[in-house]
C-alpha cells in the first residue's frame, strides 16, 4: 500500500458501500441512510488529499495487476482528475444528506445507486484508457437511469425513457468509435493512442476523423451541446431534487470527457489531426448557449430554468474548450466548478420554491384537502429566498460571486478574431438569463400563493427543512470560497491547463512508470 | 467472408437505426438490439478476420487479438442488461399513460 494505491479508494468506498447498502434489508432505513451518508463524507478527505498529491505536478499512475501501460488498464491522477474528484465529493455530500431528508424514501435502493453512481463518476475522471473510460460512462449512466426515474410518475418515466434510449444509443457509436480507433492504433490506452496516431498514414485519416468525430458527438450528448439537448430540460425538471443536484454534474463529465480527449489524444501537435473539431465545437458551443439562454426565457419554474442555466454553462464550458489555448482551458476550469455548485444549489432550492412540488414523503408532509386547504404562503420563505438570490448570481455571472470571474476570465481568453461573435454571445446570453431569472425567482419567491402542506409532526418538518436549506448553504460556500481564494484557485488552474498542454509530461508517466516492485506489493 | 461480414454489420445498422426512429417504444427497443448486434460484430472485426489462428498464446504461432473479444464480452453484457432495462421502463410507461408512443402522448 504505496500513495498511489490511495488512486483506488474514490472507486473502493463508494463500490463496497453501494454493495452493501444493496445486500441491507430494505425496512433499515436508518442504517442505509447513516452508511450512505458516512460513505459520502468519506470521499470528501480522500479527495482533498488526492487533490494535494496532485497539486504537486506528479501524475500517479496505477497498473492493475501489474501489467504496464500500454497492455494493462491503468488509473491516473493528475490536476484535471483529482480536481473533479473533489468536485464530486462535494456534491455528493450535500445531495446524499439532502436526499436523507425524505428525497431517499420515495423508493428502493435510492443509497445503493447514488453510491454506484458516485463510483462511476470517480472512474470516469480517474481512467486513463478508452475502454475504461466507456465501462466507467455505462456505470454512471446505469445508475443515472434508475435514478432519474426515482419516484416515479409519469413526469419522471416519459422523460426518463428518451433518457434512456439516446444514452443507449450513444454508447453504440462510443464502442464503434472506440472500435475504430482501437483497429487503426492497435492500442486502447489515451496516452499511446495520442501517440500512435501522430504516424498514421494519409489512406487511413478519413477514418480516423471519423471515428474522433464520432467519439466527440458521444461526448456532447453526454453534456447536452446544442443539437443533442432535447433529453436534458425535462428529464433534470422530472428528477428529484437531490438526484438533479447530483446530476449537475454529468454534463461536465461529457465536458471532461471532451477536454481530455482533445488534449490527448487529438491535440494540436497531433500532426492532421489537430484541431479537426475546433470550427465545429465553436459554432455549436455558441448555438447552446444562445438556445439554453431563449429557453430560460421560457421557464415558469425554477427547476425549468436552472435546467437551461446547465445547458447555458455548457456551451460556455464548451466554446471555452475548443478554444485550446491556455488561458481559455484555465477559465473553463474555474468556471466549471462555481457553475456546477450553484446550479446543484439552485435545484435543491427550487424543490422548496416551485409551487407543484411532489407529497416529499407522505410520513411527514401531505397535502391539505380542499376542507383545510386554504391557500396561503408557506411560512419562511426568506431564507430560501435569499439563497435562490446568491445562487442566481452566481449562475448568471454578475459580480461578486464566483459566476462573474469565470466568466470575465473567459471573456479575456476570447480576445482576437473570436472576440465579435464570443462576447456578443457571452454577454447576452447573460442578459437574457438575468430577465428569466429575475422573472421566475419574482414570480416564484414573492407573488405566488403557496398551498399550504399540512405537517404531521411539525417540528420534525421544521428539522428536516433546516438541513436542507443547509445542504443548499454548503454548496453556496463552495462558490463562496472560489471567490474568496480566488488566487489559489486560479494558481491551481493554471497549473492544471499547464499540465493539460503538457502532453509529453503526460505519456512519460503513464507510459514510462516502472512496473511496481514485488516487495511494493 | 469479408464482404458477407461487412453486409451483415451494414444490414443490422441501417435497420437498427431505422427502427430507432421510430415512435413506437417496441420498434424502438428492437432497433437498440439490432444496433448493439452490429456494434458487437463490428468490434470482433476490429481484431481482422483471420482464421485457423490459436485463441491463446502458442510458441512460434500467430495468435488471435485478444482485446477485441474482451471488449465484445463487455458490450454484450453491458448491452443486455439495459435491453432488459429499457424494455421494463417502456412497460412502465405504457402503464403510466395507456400508449406505447415515446412521448408517452398519442400524436395523430
Amino acid at each position: 500500500m504505496t500513495v498511489t494505491h490511495a488512486l483506488l479508494l474514490p472507486l473502493l468506498v463508494p463500490m463496497f458501500a453501494g454493495a452493501w447498502l444493496a445486500m441491507m434489508p430494505a425496512r433499515r432505513q436508518r442504517w442505509q441512510r447513516s452508511v450512505s451518508v458516512g460513505a459520502s463524507l468519506a470521499l470528501l478527505p480522500i479527495a482533498v488529499g488526492l487533490l494535494c498529491v496532485a497539486d504537486t505536478g506528479a501524475i500517479p499512475v496505477v497498473a492493475m495487476g501489474n501489467w504496464p501501460a500500454p497492455f494493462g488498464i491503468v488509473l491516473q491522477l493528475d490536476r484535471l482528475g483529482a480536481l473533479m474528484l473533489v468536485l464530486t465529493a462535494v456534491l455528493a455530500v450535500a445531495a446524499s444528506v439532502h436526499a436523507s431528508c425524505g428525497d431517499a424514501r420515495l423508493g428502493r435502493h435510492f443509497d445503493a445507486l447514488f453510491q454506484f453512481q458516485l463510483m462511476g463518476l470517480n472512474g470516469a475522471f480517474l481512467a486513463g484508457d478508452l475502454f475504461n473510460l466507456f465501462v466507467f460512462f455505462e456505470i454512471l449512466l446505469i445508475a443515472s437511469y434508475a435514478l432519474l426515474v426515482h419516484g416515479g410518475g409519469p413526469r419522471r418515466i416519459v422523460p426518463g425513457l428518451h433518457y434512456v434510449l439516446i444514452n443507449l444509443a450513444g454508447s453504440s457509436f462510443f464502442l464503434i468509435a472506440i472500435g475504430i480507433l482501437y483497429g487503426l492504433t492497435g492500442t486502447l490506452n489515451m496516452a499511446d493512442m495520442g501517440v500512435r496516431l501522430q504516424g498514421l498514414d494519409a489512406s487511413s485519416l478519413p477514418l480516423a476523423i471519423a471515428a474522433g468525430v464520432m467519439l466527440q458527438l458521444v461526448f456532447l450528448l453526454k453534456a447536452a451541446a446544442f443539437p443533442l439537448y432535447f433529453w436534458l430540460p425535462r428529464a433534470y425538471a422530472g428528477a428529484t431534487p437531490s438526484v438533479a443536484a447530483l446530476f449537475a454534474i454529468m454534463t461536465k463529465v461529457g465536458v471532461y470527457a471532451v477536454l481530455r480527449t482533445q488534449a490527448l489524444i487529438f491535440n494540436l501537435d497531433a500532426g492532421p489531426l489537430a484541431g479537426f473539431m475546433h470550427d465545429w465545437l465553436w459554432w455549436l458551443a455558441l448555438l447552446t448557449m444562445v438556445i439554453g439562454a431563449v429557453g430560460a426565457l421560457a421557464a415558469h419554474e425554477v427547476r425549468v430554468l436552472t435546467g437551461y442555466l446547465v445547458l447555458t454553462s455548457v456551451g460556455l464550458l464548451l466554446a471555452g474548450t475548443s478554444l485550446q489555448t491556455y488561458e481559455a482551458w484555465a477559465a473553463v476550469l474555474y468556471y466549471l466548478p462555481s457553475t456546477t455548485l450553484c446550479t446543484a444549489a439552485l435545484f435543491l432550492l427550487a424543490g422548496a420554491l416551485d409551487t407543484r412540488h411532489d407529497p416529499v414523503d407522505p410520513a411527514l408532509e401531505r397535502p391539505v384537502g380542499k376542507a383545510g386547504g386554504r391557500v396561503v404562503r408557506r411560512p419562511g420563505m426568506r431564507l430560501e429566498g435569499a439563497l435562490f438570490l446568491v445562487a442566481i448570481v452566481t449562475a448568471i455571472g454578475l459580480p461578486p460571486m464566483s459566476g462573474f470571474l469565470g466568466k470575465a476570465m473567459m471573456l479575456r481568453a476570447t480576445m482576437g478574431p473570436s472576440a465579435a461573435a464570443a462576447w456578443s454571445v457571452i454577454l447576452g446570453s447573460s442578459l437574457l438569463l438575468l430577465i428569466a431569472a429575475s422573472r421566475t425567482g419574482s414570480r416564484q419567491v414573492w407573488s405566488a400563493p403557496y398551498v399550504r402542506h399540512g405537517v404531521r409532526s411539525p417540528r420534525r418538518g421544521v428539522v428536516l427543512r433546516r438541513w436542507k436549506l443547509t445542504c443548499a448553504m454548503f454548496l453556496l460556500a463552495g462558490n463562496v470560497a472560489l471567490v474568496l481564494f480566488a488566487a489559489p484557485v486560479e494558481r491551481y488552474v493554471d497549473a492544471t491547463a499547464g499540465q493539460l498542454s503538457d502532453v509529453a509530461a503526460y505519456r512519460e508517466a503513464v507510459l514510462h512508470t516502472p512496473p511496481a516492485k514485488e516487495a511494493d506489493r | 467472408m469479408e464482404a458477407a461480414f461487412t453486409l451483415t454489420i451494414g444490414v443490422l445498422t441501417a435497420c437498427g437505426l431505422f427502427l430507432l426512429l421510430r415512435a413506437r417504444t417496441f420498434t424502438v427497443v428492437l432497433g437498440l438490439t439490432l444496433l448493439s448486434y452490429a456494434v458487437t460484430l463490428f468490434l470482433l472485426s476490429m481484431g481482422r478476420l483471420v482464421t485457423g489462428r490459436p485463441p491463446v498464446i502458442v510458441e512460434g504461432a500467430q495468435y488471435a487479438d485478444p482485446v477485441p473479444q474482451a471488449l465484445v464480452l463487455t458490450a454484450i453484457v453491458i448491452s443486455f442488461a439495459m435491453t432488459a432495462f429499457a424494455i421494463v421502463l417502456s412497460l412502465r410507461s405504457l402503464g403510466l399513460s395507456g400508449t406505447d408512443h415515446v412521448d408517452g402522448v398519442e400524436r395523430p
